[in-house]
């Protein structure tokens, strides 16, 4: 793989652009691999990365149904942050957060880290206490934040109207260094730094069969043919369902769709990331000046990554008391991805009843933040069957009743 | 937007009049079940790519809870029953099996 530089844009330059090569392979399947990860989006991209760095492992194949990066990865609202109440999930979303800062130099593929701060503001007396709550819990935990008062929330984003006739702004919990970064390029990078391990990742190809002999994993069966494998990642987001029914288990996941849409491009007026919790909508300026604005997901099982319309209304309708200069900005693009939502709105990252067979999933509204602590977790998982990042968020909680409730302490919108 | 026919008043009823409930003719299993049993009533949910069952109130309308056929792969809404009731009618089995040949939810098909 030629690296990225300075100097390389300087070359090429001066001979016409001629010598820039693919960023990954396009490989045919081999007969069998030491690993496979179902689905490159981020997670599974970033799995099979921290297999190969962190592990040695570099026998892998990464098997994706349509293109890579195409579902959630290239969904999201982009957002990156680690302010959790429960200590599983702080530590996991901060491992994240933390890979994210040197990421690009990791793999030497700009993905426009922007560290431009996220707050969330609290717009009810009960969201006081709780965002008061959530900072001290940070404390201890070691993540950055803090609890701030409307004067400070104006000063950081002068375009929140403070007092807002339902929703005035009462504070917020205020994380310096969350922020976003550019989630193609976090695939696109991820799948750079894998094709050049060595690694196979193999793009329109359906996973249609899991084998399994004796009660462990064989190999997968595909629209390209027979595979086999030792140990299978099953990292597919809205359609863990489906997969799982192939590996012969179930899981506690219903598939619902979240939306988010873009307004039409606009100077520079933002340089936080603001989510209302209570209206349930969240906003940040992209770096080509449109406003990212994700709302809640809708309330039953869905496929089709189309959302309902009055969904979007209602956020958007929300966010307008609050911003009151975005209400004469136009729609540009609106969309929807399927996520995988669990009881206690925390990921899975587990083995599974199926020896050899891991999956992680479960990530529901709020993966794309995770996906480097996800990957590094779900990587010493597959490799030592053991990882304390991952440790807590197995399977078995559901049954045993160790939930890690984020459903109860963010609410919504994480 | 989904329309859903209120099988109570008869409105064709527009997805905002309605509220999703989950998933159908779920079993209940109590404190004497085994651990197995309560788990799957509590958390195991079917999650089917295609024909789904589920419970709908026409909470903006005549109020009352039913049961709904639809897809969830292609949105298509088959029809809609009593809540009165622990399975689909035969009627509308009859139109799924016709419509989705193989289908296959839980034990019915």
């Amino acid at each position: 793989m030629k690296r990225y530089s300075a100097f390389a844009v300087a070359r090429e330059a001066l001979r016409y652009q001629t010598g820039w090569e693919r960023a990954w392979r396009k490989p045919e399947p081999k007969k069998k691999y030491d690993v496979i990860i179902v689905g490159a989006g981020g997670h599974g991209l970033a799995t099979a990365y921290y297999l190969g760095k962190n592990f040695g492992i570099k026998n892998v194949a990464v098997i994706e149904k349509g293109w890579l990066g195409g579902g959630n990865t290239g969904r999201n609202t982009t957002i990156i942050r680690s302010n959790y109440l429960q200590d599983p999930s702080a530590a996991i979303y901060e491992k994240a957060r933390s890979l994210y800062e040197t990421l690009s130099q990791d793999l030497n593929y700009n993905i426009m880290f922007s560290p431009r701060g996220v707050m969330m503001l609290a717009q009810t007396e009960h969201e006081i206490r709780g965002y008061q709550r959530t900072a001290h819990a940070n404390n201890l935990q070691g993540v950055e934040t803090h609890f701030i008062s409307p004067a400070r929330v104006k000063e950081l984003c002068p375009i929140i109207e403070l007092k807002g006739p339902r929703y005035p702004v009462l504070g917020a919990l205020w994380q310096p260094r969350g922020g976003t970064a550019r989630h193609d390029a976090v695939a696109w990078g991820y799948a750079r730094a894998c094709s050049d391990m060595g690694m196979d990742i193999i793009q329109q190809c359906e996973v249609t069969a899991i084998r399994q002999e004796g009660g462990k994993v064989q190999g997968v069966t595909t629209t390209k043919g027979e595979i086999d494998c030792d140990k299978l990642g099953i990292v597919v987001a809205g359609h863990s369902g489906v997969l799982a029914e192939m590996a012969g288990f179930r899981l506690p996941i219903e598939s619902v769709a979240l939306q988010a849409l873009v307004s039409e491009p606009i100077k520079p007026c933002m340089d936080v990331v603001v989510m209302a919790n209570t209206v349930h909508g969240y906003m940040s300026q992209s770096d080509k000046g449109e406003m990212v604005i994700g709302g809640g997901a809708d309330g039953y099982n869905n496929y089709t990554q189309r959302g309902s319309f009055h969904h979007v209304e209602e956020t958007v309708r929300a966010l307008v008391e609050t911003f009151p200069m975005i209400s004469r900005l136009k729609m540009l693009r609106w969309w929807g991805g399927i996520v995988d939502m669990t009881g206690d709105r925390s990921p899975i990252l587990s083995k599974t009843p199926l020896e050899g067979c891991f999956i992680n999933c479960g990530w529901g509204t709020g993966g794309f933040k995770a996906i480097p602590g996800s990957g590094w977790g779900m990587a010493e998982l597959i490799a030592k069957g053991y990882s304390p990042l991952t440790a807590e968020f197995g399977l078995n909680r559901f049954r045993e009743g160790r939930f890690i409730d984020e459903s109860v302490a963010a609410g919504v919108a994480h | 937007m989904l329309l859903i026919n209120c099988p109570y008043c008869g409105v064709a009823a527009e997805e905002t009049e309605l509220h999703a409930g989950g998933e159908a003719h779920l079993k209940r299993f109590g404190p004497d079940s085994s651990d197995d049993d309560f788990t799957g009533y509590l958390f195991h949910r079917e999650n089917p790519k295609g024909v789904h069952f589920e419970r709908w109130r026409h909470v903006n309308g005549c109020g009352k809870w039913f049961h709904a056929a639809r897809c969830t792969n292609t949105l298509e809404v088959f029809g809609t029953y009593s809540a009165q009731t622990t399975e689909p009618p035969k009627d509308l089995l009859d139109t799924l099996r016709a419509k989705r040949p193989g289908f296959k939810w839980r034990n019915i098909a």
